[in-house]
């Protein structure tokens, strides 16, 4: 595909959680508990006045209906702050120093003064109905293969609360991620190549995990904003995969394309939506669907709409396995339905090729005319038909602007329409914050060294495998690793992989390896340094002071891992060699490999081989002269 | 425009104003925004800009540009009025706003946070209430309930006395939560009333999605539509949106410094709870004044010269003194446990008699019921004349005797009246469920 010709334009929105001890305006540790909650809080959410404008009853009892929220609250995991029931302690500063490393680290421009906003959220995510949020920094750049990509702003902001369930129709959010320090980074809409999208977001990460941020899954959300130049402006949520990302962005190019087509298709047959939605359940009186006889069977109905000149296009392809109809249906389970039928894909689904004749006729379908089925309790499958005929008529001259959720697939799925504009205000409850040219001179001259920087480094100075860096690095274990290296003489390839693989298979076999700090570890090399245990006992003396809570010395000694001294050695291979003299005389120097075995066998790692081969051949030499 | 020092030069010199759209240039940064109020008390060398994404920021501009771009035009929030007609089968309840705000408007193009008090705006912000009554509106203080003072529970109480000889069928007063109780327990002694009089607030503020306001504004007009004529207290009974709990204006106090279910009945039980509109009496025992055809009646006679000292580990006797020589008319002591001060006191507290200066005895434990009859430091504060306040609270006792010395300043008339209940705020009972709840 031709991005360039077709005015492909992307833009990236990254949400990271900070490791901070404390959350961003409150005193509680940013960890998230599975927890049996000690208490509920049955809320309510208000829209502010501004939004209604005049007295619309219906429509203000629906709205309110739908904004009583639960929150399930802990008596010391979180405290009253996330509750809304006391008012926002001052700005964590660790979560500003960091939110300013990373945007040095992104070349932009830090404000003179941070201030918190209020951003109004009324889906019961924040318990105060807005989320704490303020600019931090401006107009950056990251360079790319593809040319530099602006790093439009960067927001320092609270997490939100997490959503657990539902219970009789209200949300039911947790109060323990709710308050997290996030940074939230836009680009603007400059990116054009798939590929490049990928390379920024690489790099975005890069720059964030070189800082002090949270780890693993949730931790950090990618939001991808793409528009080609016929087409509309879509947002996809929830981008986990940097390598699907390509694939995603060609798959939204593919589905605007197709739309399009669909479009000038649609108005070349002179489309039209009929608004009728029409009952049409006693076609179906004994229907072999199950969907169909199920629903009737609850005492729901069938539902009808016609869509004139959409034969065939609704059965299109607009993304692999992705059809027309499945957009149209996107809408529709919106509406809590489980789906729709369209007349392009039936008969099938255990509708019988004489029912959609009898449904055609009964529908007076013409020429060129679809037909769109529901099946389902009336209201929800009349409001599921209503936005399917909301989202056909708007096929018929324009791309929809959408927020999509990301698949596994790289396809994505309508969430819901764009959000208007963010409704903010100044959080009175902060004061402002000042942030010094001075302070920030300061974080620029100690920036943290990227990952890939740190990698490389290590392998220059250290001469390690390219694997092994990779694997200090990504788990965070290079500080330690040179840290170690510079109290201990040994081989660094022994504490690179000790850190690197010893501890993560001692874990994995269900040890709690906690006890194994840096002390623990320094003392373990200090005995293969003062050549006191052999390197290949190091993993089971850790496991022994793991186990054990022994100390390195202890383990050695206990584990019988420490090495004997050369007399002891030799006594033992004496022995050896005398309970072996007919083999010896027999077997001359060719018994040499079968007195190593059974020496080595002996002494189970507790001499050197090199010592031990020395011995044996020195005494058999002599036996044999 | 509350710019001060360097901002205020800078904009003067440029001829620009709050509401501005401005470019400022800097060294390495450009930013486009319009210009805002300053946050009082803030430093002088950051302009507050708000960018078009929303956010706010603050620039020095000690060195920058600064360029119009756009003038701007003094931001206003007119709606238009609302044509409410009155229904004959439904109360009429008036809402009486003494300060902060019951409901607000949010400018969003600003960031401004416009308080609303007309009947106009109580009614855009919660439509629920055109259901409830006839609402009438009005705003008779802007102050925060902190600088309330006993002139203004004058102003209030004669506020509330036209309301009702204007046929109002019910009050509602919204009051800064801070000073509530002082105001509800003032009212209680100032005002005989009719109708229920019912003053509530709100912990968290209006302009939020989350803000209590609304279900204590809706509890508060089903309580003074109730038979309930006192004064009373309606706030949130929990942390939870789900019901209210309605105080005797005399026995209640804000516990809490910033939960929404802050106000405690002490002493008593809350004398009611209010759910969906429905109002259940929970208080048993308590009997109240029904709803009446009377005509209300007022007495805001006030002594404004009454003291109210803690006393304390190392307390002096200089600050009595010191009250004495200040011509103050009365004292209310909150006395520790069961209403005792430090002994070297007590010649002072006798000076303060013979000065014909009454001195009222609480106790700060606020549970309970004062007693100086136990111990020896009690007898001899009898002794020199001290008046207990029995089980009232330290606050309530306080406002009684600002106007009992309004009436009287007969010292044996001052101490039957202290000891006499009038508003509720004395029970003979103490039960053991009062406690902590």
């Amino acid at each position: 595909m031709d991005y360039e010709k077709l005015g492909l334009k992307m833009g990236l929105e990254v949400h990271q959680q900070l490791n901070t001890d404390k959350k961003l305006f409150s005193p509680c540790e940013c960890e998230l508990t599975d927890k049996k909650p000690d208490n509920k809080l049955i809320r309510n959410l208000r829209p502010t006045q501004s939004e209604l404008g005049q007295i619309d009853r219906a429509a203000f009892e629906e709205s309110r209906r739908k904004l009583q929220f639960i929150y399930e609250s802990y008596d010391h995991h979180t405290c009253l702050v996330e509750a809304d029931e006391e008012p926002p302690h001052p700005l964590n500063l660790e979560a500003l120093e960091i939110s300013l490393i990373i945007a040095s680290l992104l070349n932009m421009n830090v404000v003179d003064e941070f201030h918190t906003m209020r951003k109004q959220v009324i889906d019961g995510s924040n318990t105060g109905g807005f989320q704490r949020t303020g600019l931090v920094a401006t107009d950056g750049y990251l360079e790319t293969d593809y040319g530099r990509v602006i790093m439009e702003n960067l927001c320092l902001e609270e997490d939100a609360a997490r959503i657990i369930g539902m219970k009789k129709g209200k949300a039911i959010f947790r109060l323990d991620r709710l308050g997290i320090p996030l940074v939230e980074i836009t680009t603007d809409p400059s990116i054009k190549h798939p590929q490049q999208v990928k390379e920024v977001a690489y790099q975005i990460g890069q720059i964030l995990r070189s800082t002090k941020v949270k780890r693993g899954l949730g931790t950090i959300r990618q939001d991808l904003n793409i528009s080609i130049s016929k087409g509309a402006r879509v947002e996809i949520k929830g981008v986990q995969d940097l390598d699907l990302m390509p694939k995603m962005v060609e798959n939204e190019v593919k589905r605007q394309i197709n739309l399009l087509e669909i479009k000038e298709e649609l108005e070349k047959r002179d489309a039209k939506v009929y608004d009728e939605i029409i009952d049409v359940s006693e076609v179906f009186g004994d229907s072999t669907s199950k969907i169909i006889s199920g629903a009737l069977r609850e005492k729901g109905v069938v539902l009808a709409i016609k869509l004139g000149g959409f034969v065939g296009l609704i059965g299109r392809e607009i993304q692999p396995g992705r059809r027309f109809g499945t957009e149209l249906a996107g809408y529709a389970r919106k509406m809590g339905v489980s789906g729709i039928f369209h007349s392009d894909e039936l008969p099938a689904y255990g509708i019988t090729p004489e029912e959609v004749e009898v449904l055609s006729k009964f529908l007076k379908i013409k020429e060129g005319e679809a037909f769109i089925l529901v099946a389902d309790h009336q209201e929800k499958a009349r409001n599921a038909l209503l936005e399917v005929q909301r989202r056909a008529k708007t096929a018929t001259y324009q791309v929809p602007e959408e927020t999509r959720k990301a698949m596994e697939d790289g396809n994505t799925e309508y969430l819901r329409p764009l959000p208007t504009a963010s409704r903010m205000y100044v959080e009175t409850d902060i004061p402002t914050t000042p942030i010094s040219r001075k302070h920030l001179e300061e974080i620029k001259s100690h920036l943290p060294e990227l990952p890939d920087e740190k990698k490389n480094r290590i392998i220059a100075e250290y001469g390690l495998s390219e694997d092994l860096a990779l694997q200090l690095v990504k788990n965070d274990k290079s500080d330690e690793f040179e840290e170690l290296r510079a109290g201990y003489k040994i081989d660094p390839v022994i504490i690179a992989s000790t850190l690197a693989y010893t501890i993560k298979e001692l874990k994995r076999e269900g040890i709690e390896v906690n006890t194994l700090d840096l002390k623990v570890l320094g003392d373990t090399f200090s005995l293969l340094e003062e050549d006191r245990i052999p390197a290949a006992s190091i993993p089971a003396i850790l496991r022994s002071i793991a186990l054990n809570r022994y100390s390195a010395r202890e383990a050695a000694f206990k584990e019988g891992l420490e090495k004997l001294s050369p007399e002891d050695v030799e006594k033992i291979i004496d022995n050896i060699i005398t309970s072996n003299t007919s083999l010896i005389k027999e077997r001359g120097m060719t018994a040499m490999g079968s007195l190593m075995g059974m020496a080595m066998g002996k002494l189970k790692g507790k001499a050197d081989g090199k010592l031990v081969n020395k011995l044996i051949k020195d005494k058999l030499i002599k036996l044999v002269d | 425009m509350n710019y001060e020092g360097i901002c205020k030069e800078v904009l003067e010199s440029c001829g620009l104003s709050i509401g501005d759209v401005i470019l400022i240039t800097k060294k390495d940064v450009k930013y486009k925004g319009m210009v805002l109020n300053r946050a009082e008390g803030a430093d002088d060398k950051h302009m507050v800009l708000k960018l078009e994404n929303g956010y706010n920021i603050g620039v020095d501009i000690t060195d920058a540009q600064l360029e119009l771009i756009k003038k701007g035009e003094k931001p206003k929030i007119e709606l238009p009025p609302l044509d409410v007609e009155k229904n004959p089968e439904k109360m009429d309840i008036s809402i009486i706003s003494t300060g902060g705000t019951v409901a607000s408007i949010i400018d969003y193009k600003t960031g401004a946070v416009h308080p609303a008090f007309t009947a106009d705006d109580l009614l855009r912000a919660n439509p629920e209430l055109v259901e409830q009554a006839n609402i009438r509106g009005k705003a008779i203080l802007n102050i925060l309930s902190e600088n309330m003072k006993p002139d203004y529970w004058s102003k209030s109480a004669r506020s509330v006395a036209d309301e009702i000889n204007n046929g109002a069928d019910g009050v509602v007063i919204a009051h800064g939560t801070d000073t509530m109780h002082y105001t509800s327990a003032a009212l209680s002694f100032i005002l005989d009333t009719p109708v229920p009089v019912i003053i509530t607030g709100a912990q968290r503020s209006s302009d939020r999605p989350s803000s209590d306001a609304y279900l204590n504004l809706m509890s508060s007009v089903t309580a003074a539509k109730s038979d309930i004529a006192e004064v009373l207290v309606c706030m949130h009974a929990t942390m939870n949106d789900s019901y209210s709990h309605l105080h005797r204006g005399t026995k209640v106090r804000k516990m809490h410094t910033s939960r929404r279910d802050t106000f405690r009945s002490i002493n008593t039980e809350p004398l009611a709870q209010i759910l969906n509109g429905h109002l259940e009496i929970l208080d048993k025992t308590a009997e109240y004044n029904r709803r009446n055809e009377g005509e209300v009646a007022l007495n805001d006679n006030l002594e404004e010269n009454v003291a109210f000292i803690k006393s304390y580990p190392g307390i002096k006797a200089e600050i009595i003194d010191y009250h004495i020589d200040q011509g103050f008319k009365g004292l209310v002591l909150e006395g520790t446990g069961l209403g005792h001060c430090p002994e070297e006191l007590i010649p002072t507290i006798h000076r303060a008699r013979d000065e014909g200066i009454p001195v009222v005895m609480t106790s700060q434990c606020l549970y309970g019921r004062v007693n100086m009859n136990v111990y020896s430091t009690g007898r001899k504060l009898v002794e020199a004349g001290v008046i207990s306040a029995l089980d009232m609270l330290p606050e309530t006792a306080y406002v009684k005797l600002v106007w009992v010395l309004g009436q009287t300043n007969d010292l044996p008339e001052v101490k039957r009246i202290m000891q006499t209940n009038l508003k509720g705020e004395i029970r003979q009972k103490t039960s053991q469920k009062y406690f902590l709840i």
